[in-house]
């Protein structure tokens, strides 16, 4: 239908009637006058208000928003229609098909039409349905955008959407897409065309300019998300309690204009797409509801997402398929799970072929959206990267909504590898934290100490007592010190708080050091621990029931923010080996890990136990045990032995070198043994000495140092007993033999000058090992003292016990 | 039957106290602080002993009968204190009922030992500055199970 003209007019109308100029370029005009004629039924020149309604959503802006735009008092009433409903909103401003199309689009389980207040026009349901959003860009809640803008465009007033009001609307949205505020002057300034995202499953694929989308950050598919899962479970509690999650990009996407078309060429091949997927399948979803209602079939529509199904992520499927409520078809695709199970990228998975097109190209056109996410920086200064990880809508740890969320994941089928869980560190985050951890300290095995890690942690501007409390969660041995494995459990637990989540009460089993190190060690485990620590959701599905069944002796079962999908465990046993392979892994990775755990918690009491030793009599006891472990020493008697045995060849040797040397006169002997004999005994007293220290390490090789050892104080024993043995016999020997030793005892007395000194030292060498060695023999002395002493009163008690016992012997 | 469990730092402020919720609570927490008169003494008697040899614990503190009937007085119970003291002169107190069954002192002991675990994880926790007060919620899990176990 062409609106050119009435497009043209429409403004003209609206300027004439409001008085006021609304600009419209060319390319406006154009645009504007298609999607008003998309909005438009042909037999109307005025736009349904549901319809209108639908692609206002479809520009993602909040609701409160666009009904600010709708309601603009600009818009006269002499907008065109004969549209004579008395409601005012959107959702009833239609009439007929598009009345009744409109207010099932709201209330879905609503059959009888009622007139809903202006208020929930844009109820959040609604809004959900077709992607509106951006609270994190307008700070408000979905609702609010839609209905400023209905309001400002005068639509509500009116009752219907004329082309004024529609332009108007258009234009309003346009600036509140690139941030302007939602009023009526803001028309005025040069605003690029209103973005709006697939609005329908029908034909018309082509949406929002793709130069738009560079001013605004959208969480786009999220608020869509939120919302559509609001509408799916309608309960209303689905709204993110949190801050808005990130967006999973790694990489920026390279231009919008890839938005559309392209199926998800940029930004995609590392991004979590199975919530994508999930989420592209939940607004598919929606729209096929919609669609379905209407129009299709149930069973064409069941068809239609089957079909759709094949081309995506499990996870998407299995929403798919919880939404469509028709479990059975679950079973379908899980079985189409196996070969589609290979594609991880929301591309691959896209790029399978459908036979419906148009599906196809609705999902398409989400998932690229997704795709748009933008790289969601870290509030803090001092995490400054563009962490490519991104955070689950509705955060999964504490929200409210976690119920349905866990229901849906109860029922997908599997998820994508990593995925929804907040507390599920992604390669690239892992990456990250061992790079952090590498410049705090450079060896990957030692421990950050406290004060370092707790400087770092305080650059993150979290306030002390949560970072205490993560510490509290991370440090799982409490050693005042960080592992690599602990390192990252804390550091993604600051990036999750500065993100909005709630911390847990307990450490959430992937972040567990145990499994963080069996993580890393290989991915297989991974798998494997993985699958054994998921948790217990029913599930009709094999595997979770072996899982389950491991999981069921979990030692400790994380509150819900820990929840690990099924669905992740059942895609990895898809894809990886055959599931009976794989729980004997699990079971033994549960085991593995259990008993690891179990170490840990027994590595942490032992040193407990020893810590305190006072308190108890078993310390005492243990006190008490102590003086025995000496006894080792005295083997050393044996080593004594031996060095007596070295003491005897020392004596032979000596004696014979003595008998050698000097014939040894009869009376000179006395005094020589005796000086040998101090000799000897100093010697002794050396060896015990030498022998008691090395005793403990090595005796056998002390044995031949001692004798070593003994070999040169012998030499000078002996030269010294020669000497002082020629010395000796000197004064003693008559006169007779002085002639004849004169002689010889001349000689000597040079070298006597000199050794004396060293006799001196080593004398006293001698004796301060003496008595080392004496006061260390009497330290043992007292010990054994004190055991025989025992020893002997437990011999007394057992003595007297037999006594007791044996039968008095009468004689 | 832990009805109050209290950790009292060096300078006699208190950095912990938890009791059982009755309508006595404050009663509690005054035999707390009485008790530490009691604790002082008891340091200061051992003062003199090695420090290898001091215990730690510091067994009951009040003598039994006469805070008996005190309380039974007004209690219709008994209740009775324990002390312990590490090294670094922070004290653990806690008040038991004893009106169901006797305590072991062995349990008492382990009782104390846990909570001394308990409070050196605290103080491993770099962000944990001694001499504030404890919001440890590992600690307040063992707490809770050491009064509720007991009840």
């Amino acid at each position: 239908m062409e609106q050119g003209p009435a497009g043209g007019s429409g403004p003209a109308a609206a300027a004439g009637a409001g008085g006021l100029l609304l600009p419209l370029s060319e390319t406006e005009q154009q645009r504007y006058s298609e999607l008003f004629s998309r909005c438009c039924p042909p037999p109307e020149a005025a736009a349904g208000g549901s319809s209108v309604g639908e692609l206002f959503r479809a520009s993602q802006l909040p609701p409160d928003t666009l009904h600010q735009i709708t309601t603009t008092k600009i818009l006269s009433s002499t907008l065109l229609l004969p549209y004579t409903e008395p409601h005012c909103d959107l959702g009833l401003a239609g009439e007929g098909v598009d009345e009744a199309f409109y207010r099932q689009l709201k209330y879905p389980h609503d059959h009888k039409p009622s007139p809903p207040s202006s208020a929930t026009l844009v109820s959040s349901g609604k809004i959900a349905q077709l992607g509106t959003q951006s609270r994190r860009v307008l700070q408000n809640t979905g609702d609010e955008f839609l209905i400023q803008i209905t309001e400002v465009c005068g639509a509500k007033r009116v009752g219907y959407f004329g082309p004024a009001q529609f332009y108007i609307a258009l234009k309003l949205i346009a600036a509140a897409q690139s941030g302007f505020p939602v009023r009526i002057e803001s028309i005025k300034n040069e605003l690029p065309l209103p973005r709006f995202m697939a609005l329908k499953n029908d034909t018309e694929v082509r949406y929002g300019t793709p130069a738009e989308f560079h001013g605004v950050k959208f969480q786009v598919p999220h608020a869509t998300l939120e919302k559509n899962s609001y509408k799916r479970t309608d309960e209303g509690d689905k709204q993110e309690p949190k801050s808005p999650p990130m967006s999973p990009i790694c990489s920026p996407p390279a231009s919008p204009s890839t938005y559309q078309r392209t199926p998800l060429s940029y930004g995609y091949g590392k991004a979590r797409s199975g919530l994508e997927q999930q989420h592209g399948g939940r607004i598919v979803l929606q729209k096929f509801r919609v669609a379905s209602k209407g129009l299709n079939p149930p069973g064409l529509v069941k068809a239609m997402w089957r079909r759709q199904a094949a081309g995506l992520k499990n996870k998407c499927k299995a929403v798919l398929m919880e939404e469509a409520a028709p479990y059975e078809v679950r079973h379908s695709t899980h079985q189409q799970d196996g070969p589609s199970s290979g594609n991880y990228g929301a591309k691959s998975a896209l790029t399978c072929a459908t036979p419906n097109r148009g599906s196809f190209d609705v999902v398409q056109n989400w998932c690229s959206a997704f795709g748009s996410w933008e790289i969601e920086e870290c509030e803090s200064g001092f995490l400054r990267f563009p962490m490519p990880f991104w955070w689950p809508p509705c955060g999964w740890c504490q929200c409210p909504s976690l119920q349905s969320l866990s229901v849906e994941r109860e029922q997908q089928d599997s998820g994508t590898q990593y995925s929804d869980d907040p507390w599920r560190i992604t390669e690239e985050q892992r990456d990250y934290y061992i790079n952090q951890f590498r410049s705090l300290q450079p060896d990957l095995n030692a421990f950050i100490s406290g004060s370092v890690a707790k400087n770092f942690f305080t650059k993150s501007k979290l306030p002390i007592l949560e970072l205490s409390h993560i510490w509290e969660l991370s440090d799982v041995d409490c050693d005042g010190a960080l592992t690599l494995a602990e390192f990252c459990a804390a550091f993604h637990l600051v990036v999750a708080r500065k993100n909005g989540y709630q911390l847990p009460e307990t450490l959430p089993e992937t972040l567990l050091p145990e499994y963080l190190q069996a993580a890393c060690l290989k991915p297989m485990r991974d798998c494997a621990l993985f699958d054994s620590y998921s948790e217990p959701l029913p599930s009709s599905q094999q595997s979770r029931d072996l899982s389950r069944t491991e999981k069921s002796s979990a030692e400790e079962v994380p509150d819900n923010s820990a929840l690990l999908q099924d669905g992740k465990k059942d895609d990895k046993q898809a894809l990886k080996v055959s599931t009976a392979l794989k729980t004997i892994p699990k079971e033994f990775q549960h085991l593995t890990v259990k008993a690891v755990a179990q170490e840990h918690n027994a590595l942490r009491a032992r040193p407990r136990s020893r810590s305190y030793s006072s308190t108890s009599i078993e310390d005492a006891m243990k006190k008490g045990e102590e003086p025995p472990t000496p006894p080792p020493r005295p083997q050393k008697s044996h080593s004594r032995a031996s060095s007596l045995d070295l003491n005897k060849i020392f004596q032979q040797n000596t004696q014979a070198v003595r008998s050698g040397w000097l014939p040894p006169p009869p009376p000179a002997l006395p005094p020589r043994p005796s000086v040998s004999q101090t000799e000897q005994p100093s010697e002794v007293e050396l060896h015990p000495q030498m022998n008691r220290p090395p005793s403990q390490a090595e005796e056998n090789s002390s044995a031949k140092k001692e004798v070593a050892l003994a070999q040169p104080p012998s030499k000078p024993a002996r030269r010294k007993l020669r000497t002082e043995a020629q010395g000796l016999e000197t004064p003693e020997l008559s006169p007779t033999i002085n002639v004849t030793s004169s002689l010889p005892a001349a000689k000597p007395h040079l070298p006597v000058q000199k050794q004396s000194s060293k006799q001196k030292r080593t004398i006293q060498t001698a004796i301060r090992k003496n008595k080392e060695a004496n006061a260390v023999l009497a330290r043992l002395n007292s010990e054994l003292q004190q055991q025989l002493k025992e020893v002997h009163k437990e011999r007394i008690a057992l003595e007297t016990q037999l006594e007791q016992l044996r039968p008095v012997t009468v004689l | 039957m832990a009805v109050c469990i209290a950790v009292i730092a060096k300078e006699n402020y208190p950095l912990y106290i938890r009791s059982v919720p009755t309508e006595n609570e404050l009663k509690f927490h005054y035999t707390v602080h009485t008790s530490l008169d009691v604790v002082d003494e008891k340091i200061s008697a051992m003062g003199k002993a090695l420090v290898d040899q001091r215990e730690l614990y510091l067994g009951l503190l009040y003598p039994t009968e006469d805070y008996k009937v005190y309380l039974c007085h007004s209690f219709g119970q008994a209740i009775v204190g324990y002390g312990y003291v590490t090294n670094s002169k922070v004290k653990f107190v806690m008040v038991v009922d004893s009106s169901n069954t006797a305590l072991r002192d062995n349990e008492i002991r382990s009782m104390f030992r846990k909570l001394h675990n308990s409070y050196t994880d605290i103080m491993c926790n770099p962000f944990y500055n001694p001499g504030d007060r404890i919001h440890s919620r590992a600690f307040d899990t063992m707490v809770n199970s050491m009064m509720m176990q007991v009840c």
